[in-house]
């Protein structure tokens, strides 16, 4: 058996890593675990902050800042209201009670272990120090790709919101 | 820093959970928010490699911000039609909205 913390470099920088992983892994499962509605949208919006906690660990400064505003902020306020203009009050069944339910659990068990099985034994290079572009500079080293080379994703990117936007007032306006 | 496996298998794990959530879940909105989950375990991949994969680079940021932008997409068209839904059966229940089912 060996170690399986070789190669690691214990700095602050990996504990936090662990305490962030904790955090979500717990957030997530308490997902699962409530039963009433509004503490699981509360919760997954502890997720959505420890994600962001990670992409700064992984100096993805910018990334880390869009997913506090658009997941953290947007997606987990948007669904509090969706709880709120339904039934809020709403309860879901106690975990593991239905035996379909212990098929799917045994499934999504399976394909994580499988993962993870796939990830330990792949040889993976060892990190560098440093990231590959400035590290203060994360925002404009972003800009100068995206609006260089990414130019035309971005732009259908923005037709695409504009797109989801007209969809999204169509469907939910009342009819007639 | 904690190698790259590591941050692929947090991912793998959170992916696993969202899994779980959006098959067994009753509620429509806890079906969408644990697809949430498992883009976002997608995305923590990408900016793990972005940071420290075979071929490290900015790229891989990018295509996590193209992501978060197609996932709030998709939420926001996801709440209209679940309103819609709310408003024609009045249920959010998954098993109530079987119009489609063969």
């Amino acid at each position: 058996m060996s170690n399986p913390f070789a190669g690691w470099v214990w700095n602050g920088g990996t504990i936090a890593f662990f305490l962030i992983s904790l955090v979500v892994v717990f957030a997530a499962v308490m997902l699962l675990q409530f039963r009433k509605v509004m503490y699981m949208a509360l919760s997954i919006g502890l997720v959505f902050l420890g994600m962001a906690g990670l992409y700064i660990l992984l100096n993805a400064d910018f990334l880390a800042f869009a997913q506090i505003l658009i997941y953290a902020g947007a997606i987990t306020i948007l669904m509090l209201f969706a709880v709120m203009l339904t039934r809020h009050d709403e309860v879901e069944d106690p975990p593991l009670r239905d035996p379909k339910k212990w098929l799917t659990a045994l499934g999504c068990l399976a394909l994580g272990a499988a993962m993870l099985w796939t990830i330990r034994n792949t040889p993976w290079s060892s990190p560098p120090a440093q990231p590959p572009w400035p590290v203060q500079k994360n925002v404009a080293a972003i800009a100068e790709t995206l609006f260089t080379g990414y130019a035309v994703p971005f732009e259908l990117v923005s037709v695409l919101l504009t797109v989801a936007l007209v969809g999204a007032v169509i469907l939910a306006r009342k009819e007639g | 820093m904690a190698p790259v496996g590591s941050f692929l298998a947090l991912a793998a794990v959170l992916f696993c959970i969202g899994l779980y959530g959006a098959l067994t879940k009753r509620n429509i909105i806890i079906v969408l928010l644990s697809v949430e989950l498992m883009l976002n375990a997608a995305n923590l991949n990408l900016a793990a490699f972005a940071r420290m994969g075979i071929a490290p680079g900015i790229a891989g940021q990018i295509f996590g911000l193209f992501s978060m932008t197609v996932a709030a997409a998709e939420v926001a068209v996801g709440l209209a039609i679940l309103i819609a839904l709310y408003r024609n059966r009045n249920s959010t229940d998954v098993r109530d909205m079987d119009l489609m089912k063969w």
